[in-house]
Parts: C-alpha cells; structure tokens; sequence
C-alpha cells in the first residue's frame, strides 16, 4: 500500500461556513483512492477536499459508481490494500492516512463509527446483540461484563427497541430489518463517537421504516452530540437530514454547500440534471422528466477536463480540457466544479 | 382463509360497475396465494402457510397503467407473478379478455403469453450472458414460430425503445443498467402484447437513468395502446405515470382509486402513512412537513393480524377493527378505502 501525505497541520483547518468558530471534527484535503485491475487502474475518488463540523449533519449524494463510499471508507482506514490511497485526512488534527493498523482501531472505536446498508452482514449471526454491543464498550472501556450489558440495554432502549433487557439475548435473526439497524444505530454511539458515518443506513428498508430508522438517527446524534456524515442516493433523504450536502460524480466533488442553496439553486449541471430528473411525490405527475442524457463515464478512462461534459446540456469547448476546481460561487459558502457555474442563475427563474 | 368478501368491484375500474362500459382487458378476481411454510431440514412438515396475497380484486383497461404500490409481504409481485401464472394461484379468478387463464393448459398459457409479457426488477439478472441482444429480442419470434423477418424486426425494436440497432450483435453486460432495461423491454414488446406487467422495472436504477427508462414507457403506451400493470415501491414514480392506484398491505388492498384520489385525497390511515413517510428533495418543504412515523413492523404475513391487517400499527384503531375486517367500499371519500375510519386527509 503506497500512502503519500501532504504536509500536515501547517495550515488551521478551515471550516466552510465563513464564520463558524467551531474547528471541524474531519477535515479531508485533496483526498484521492485509486485500485489496480487487471484492466488498468480505477479511479475510485479524485482530489475530493471537505470538512465536517462538529454536530452537523454532512450529506453525500451521488450514485452508483461516485465515490461516495470509498471516500468514507477512507476515513474509516478501511480500504483493502489494493487500495492507493493519496492526499490528507485529518481527525481533531490528527492526520489518519498511514496510521498502523492497530492505532486506527483505537481511532475507529473512540472517535469514529459507522452505520452500514445491511445490518444482517455486519452483525455477527452466532453472537447476541446484547453482547455484541457489550463487547464494543468493553473494547475501549474498562468496565465489567454486567456494567457493559447494563449499558447496553440503556442503549437499546435509546433507540427504541422495546422489551430491550431481554431482546438483548436475542440473535440478530430474530430482528426484523429495521430493528436490526436500530441496534447498530445502539452499537455504534456505544463508545460516544465524534463522529457517526451512516452508509446508505435506510436503503434496505421500507419507507415506512426509514422513516422510523431516521428519527432514530437523530435522537442517537443528540444523545452524544456527534456529527453525522449521511452518504445516500436518496435525495429526500438529504433534503430532510442534512446542513450541508457534497454531490460526488464519477469520483469527483462537483458541488458542496447548505442543504437549501443547493437545492434551491444548484450551480452545478450535474445537480440540476439529478433534481429534475427526479419524479417528485408533491408533483403533479403530468409533466415529462429530465433525464440526463448518455451513462456516467468509465473509471478506468474517465473523460479529460470535466467529468460531466459529456453529459453536460451546457457544455462548451473548455469543458473538455480543464478540470474545474470546486469554487465558492456566491451563496454562504456554496462552491460549484463547473467552469459557467454563475449561468446557472439564469435557470432558478426557470424552477418552480 | 379461502373466503373473502367479494368488495371494491365496483369502483376498481373506472366503468366497471356497469355492464356497457369498456371491458377490461385483464380482470382479476379474489386473488388468492398461500406459500407453504416447512419445518425441520430432515422430516419436513408443513407448519403454516404464507398468506401472501388474501383475496385481490382488480380491473386493468386497455391503454392504461394500473400501479400497484406497498412495501415488502405486501404481496404486489406475488399478484405479477399470478397473472402470468408465474405462480399457480391458490384460489379467485384471472381473466384476459374472454378468456379464463387459470383454466389453460400449457401449451395454451404459452400462446397466450404472446399478449401478457412482463418486464423484471433486475436487468442484469433477467437477461441471458451467452445470447447477444439480436437473439434475447429475437428469441420471442422463434419461441412463437413467426420466423419471417426477425432481424428487421429485432432492429425496429432496439430502435423503438432507444437503443443503437448496429449494436444488435453485442452481449448483454457490454451494456450499462438502463440500457439493459431498454433491452428487457424491447423482448416484452416484441410480440405487440397487450398487457406488460413491470415488476419494479426502475427500481435497481440510478435516477438520472430512471428518467429516461419512464419517459420511454410513457411514450411506448402512447403509440402502442399496451396497459401496465405497473408494481413499484417507489411513490414518486407511481404518481408520475400511474393513472390508477392500489395501495397493498399485507396481501390486501388497503385503497384504490385514481391517482389523485390516492395523492391528493388519501382516506385510509396507511396509504396516509405510506405518503408521509417519503422525504421530499425539497428542504424547504420537508421542514414544514408533519410526518406520522408508524411504530413497529409489519405483523408476520404467516399470521397475519384479525379484522384490519394494519390495525396493529394504526392509530384509529378501536375494538372493532380487530373484530371485523373493514370492506374496500367507499364510505363517502369517493373512492374505495379498507377502514372503518376513513377520512381524507391531504398529507403531501
């Protein structure tokens, strides 16, 4: 595994809201992961810089094949070691690229969690759920068995698991769907983390569920006053959860900004192809969708300059030569990878 | 259970309830299927069964969508698969037109398929690997004898349905999910049936992908006159090309009505929930919400709860729900609704 790190710490991390005091819980600069396959290398995440401050609630959109995850299992150090990973991924300050495998264990466990898709395969079937949130306590704390379980069931009850002290016995085949990710919610505030990664934490599951799943999330965020980085294709999702939302495109942050502005006023293409290509629940149902046109780009040939020209409605001859930075474009705080990202105002009007 | 109320006839199709109306072209009657349930690795019993769909009514009429929404064990791909006889139906009555399906034989359910096609959820499983796209949307010509033409054929439709003809000869995981859907389409069409049943046929795409696969429904049902019998989770897609709805819980229908009554005008405490439930990408609007979030899960569709099914997770709930099973009857809402408490109340 061939990590390089660029110079740590010389700079005071930045927050993205001008003016907010708080030093951020993860700052990630210039992060980038590619993999060796057969074919060539794959171009997992590009040069992706974000911070997440301390209580928020940070989304990722971004569908299949964006990077959204592999930036976040990076976070988690938890990238195979076919892995490159380069650029700086800072905790409180401290830089985590490079850590030895048994100091990122102690990190993952005190500061950082994280909530998967499917709870059944990240449960361990032969264990009680009791006990597996038990021994997740008593991994990074001193405390006996019965203190552990004591605390587990608190915890189990926190999350709205009813009968809690004897479905703690249970196995997690007993659990429903929903119950089971309602005790990894429990397992994974468990050592009171910083900061609670949620991988498409509702995808599995009904919409009357995720609902349910949801308010949960929240309610375990305001117990340890942790932030949240909620990675999701569900827009909705991040429309109701989320301060702040990074959309991710064929590995690379396109736009990143408040929840509203990006909703309300997407500067990037890609955002605005992605809302009106979405059928909507409050609409009508009589006017035709806005698909974007063509299929994300391939990983191993990504197009030069722009990663959404190809696609692009707006495209113009720059598009196709010079990479965008992730700009502010306006907005407090609201930055746009596109080159025209101010013609966009122009749309707004358009947008009901 | 084997009996069930014979309700909600009336009001499932637009005209049904008079004789002189159109007729529909598929009509489905006390829909019933039961999966055994076995116990034991070595002895096997049979403990109990899975009352996946409990008696379902409905009428689809010729050039429209007809959606049938819930969540999981709600029973909508069961009722899919029954229509085709996918799956052999336990108990009610499928017709086609004149003809009484569950009363073919195989030979003749196998012409019959000409009319009835069905398009799956997983584009990358419902497609053979080995065949090129030429013979999977070919294959529907030979398997029915009609050899005359394939190929121009099989070029029409890859162009119907928006895909390059010149790229006939490829395999299908040269080609991206949405496209590989096009192609599950183009075989379902290849026949000029008259229904198409889509079971989740969005749902494994992303949506800047989605959009286009539903534009292209849209426009095949418009020059084709084909109906849809369209099964989805997914609300938002059913409100945009559904003309009528089923709300399904548990094996029942819950609501049904045309898509307005159903988004703007829901009367039943499910379908209320159902609607509430769906965050909105709008922060704005998801701010201002009031959502009912429904405590617990779904009962076990094994034993599924007395008199209303959705009792167990309902508010309203009084005595007599668990008492008596609520008929599918408009009680002055203006469409059918399964609740003795049905009250419209505008939630999106």
């Amino acid at each position: 595994m061939s990590r390089s790190h660029v110079a740590e710490g010389l700079l005071p991390a930045e927050g993205d809201v001008p003016g907010s005091g708080d030093q951020p819980v993860l700052v990630v600069e210039n992060l980038s992961v590619s993999f060796a396959t057969p074919d060539g290398r794959v171009q997992a995440v590009r040069d992706v810089s974000f911070s997440v401050d301390g209580e928020e609630v940070l989304g990722i959109v971004g569908e299949s094949g964006s990077g959204k995850s592999v930036t976040m299992m990076a976070v988690m150090g938890l990238l195979p070691k076919t892995a490159t990973v380069t650029g700086s991924v800072r905790f409180r300050g401290q830089e985590i690229l490079g850590l030895p495998e048994k100091e990122l264990r102690r990190h993952r466990g005190n500061h950082v969690a994280m909530v998967f898709q499917d709870p059944l395969t990240s449960l361990n079937p032969v264990f009680t759920i009791g006990n597996q949130i038990a021994e997740a306590i008593r991994v990074h704390h001193d405390v006996s068995r019965r203190e552990a379980m004591a605390k587990a069931v608190t915890l189990l009850e926190l999350v709205g698991i009813a009968n809690a002290g004897q479905r703690a016995h249970e196995y997690p085949h007993q659990f429903s769907g929903g119950m089971r990710q309602r005790a990894m919610i429990a397992m994974s505030i468990s050592n009171d983390p910083d900061l609670l990664i949620a991988d498409e934490p509702t995808t599995a599951l009904d919409v009357t569920i995720q609902a349910q799943i949801l308010e949960v999330l929240e309610r375990a965020q305001a117990a340890v006053h942790s932030a949240i980085v909620l990675i999701t294709h569900d827009l909705g999702v991040v429309a109701g959860m989320a301060d702040r939302v990074l959309v991710m495109y064929a590995g690379r942050a396109v736009e990143l900004g408040a929840v509203d502005d990006v909703f309300l006023h997407p500067r990037h293409p890609y955002t605005l192809g992605l809302l009106e290509s979405l059928p909507r629940l409050d609409d009508d149902g009589q006017e035709r969708l806005t698909p974007i046109t063509g299929s994300p780009p391939s990983l191993l040939h990504p197009p030069a300059g722009c990663t959404f020209h190809p696609r692009c409605r707006f495209v113009r001859p720059m598009c196709g030569e010079v990479v965008p930075e992730l700009r502010f474009v306006g907005g407090l705080g609201q930055r746009s990878a596109c080159h025209y990202a101010e013609e966009l105002q122009a749309v707004d009007q358009g947008r009901g | 259970m084997t009996t069930v109320p014979e309700d909600g006839l009336a009001a499932m199709g637009p005209e049904a309830a008079g004789t002189d109306g159109p007729r529909p072209v598929l009509s489905v009657r006390n829909l019933v299927k039961h999966f055994p349930v076995h116990s034991g690795e070595v002895i096997r019993r049979r403990v109990g069964d899975i009352h996946a769909v409990c008696g379902v009514s409905f009428d689809l009429f010729q050039g429209e969508t007809l959606g049938l929404v819930g969540e999981s064990g709600s029973g909508k791909s069961t009722i899919a698969r029954c229509v085709l006889r996918l799956h052999e139906p336990t108990a009610g009555s499928v017709r086609f037109g004149d003809i009484d399906l569950l009363a073919q034989n195989r030979k003749q359910m196998r012409r019959l398929r000409r009319e009835l096609q069905i398009v799956f959820q997983d584009p990358y499983a419902s497609l053979d690997p080995r065949m090129t796209v030429d013979d999977i949307v070919g294959e529907p010509f030979r398997i029915h004898g009609l050899k005359d033409n394939v190929e121009a054929e099989t070029r029409e439709l890859l162009r119907l349905v928006g895909l390059n003809p010149e790229h006939g000869n490829r395999y299908p995981h040269e080609f991206s999910g949405g496209q590989r859907q096009r192609i599950g389409i183009a075989r379902a069409l290849a026949l000029e049936p008259k229904v198409i049943v889509l079971d989740e046929p969005v749902s494994a795409l992303d949506v800047s992908i989605q959009a286009g696969v539903v534009n292209l429904l849209e426009d095949l049902q418009e020059r084709l006159g084909v109906a849809y019998l369209f099964v989805a989770h997914d609300l938002s897609v059913v409100r945009h090309i559904c003309d009528r709805v089923a709300v399904m819980y548990l094996g029942r229908i819950m609501e049904t009505g045309t898509r307005d009554d159903i988004y703007k005008r829901p009367s039943h405490p499910y379908t209320q929930a159902l609607l509430s439930a769906v965050p909105l990408p709008d922060p704005v609007a998801e701010r201002g919400r009031v959502r009912i979030v429904l405590k617990g899960d779904p009962p076990s569709t094994v034993a599924p709860p007395s008199g209303c099914r959705f009792r167990t997770r309902c508010w309203k709930a009084q005595d007599i729900c668990a008492e008596e099973e609520p008929a599918l009857v408009d009680r002055g809402q203006g469409h059918p609704s399964a609740c003795h408490f049905a009250e419209v109340e505008e939630v999106v």
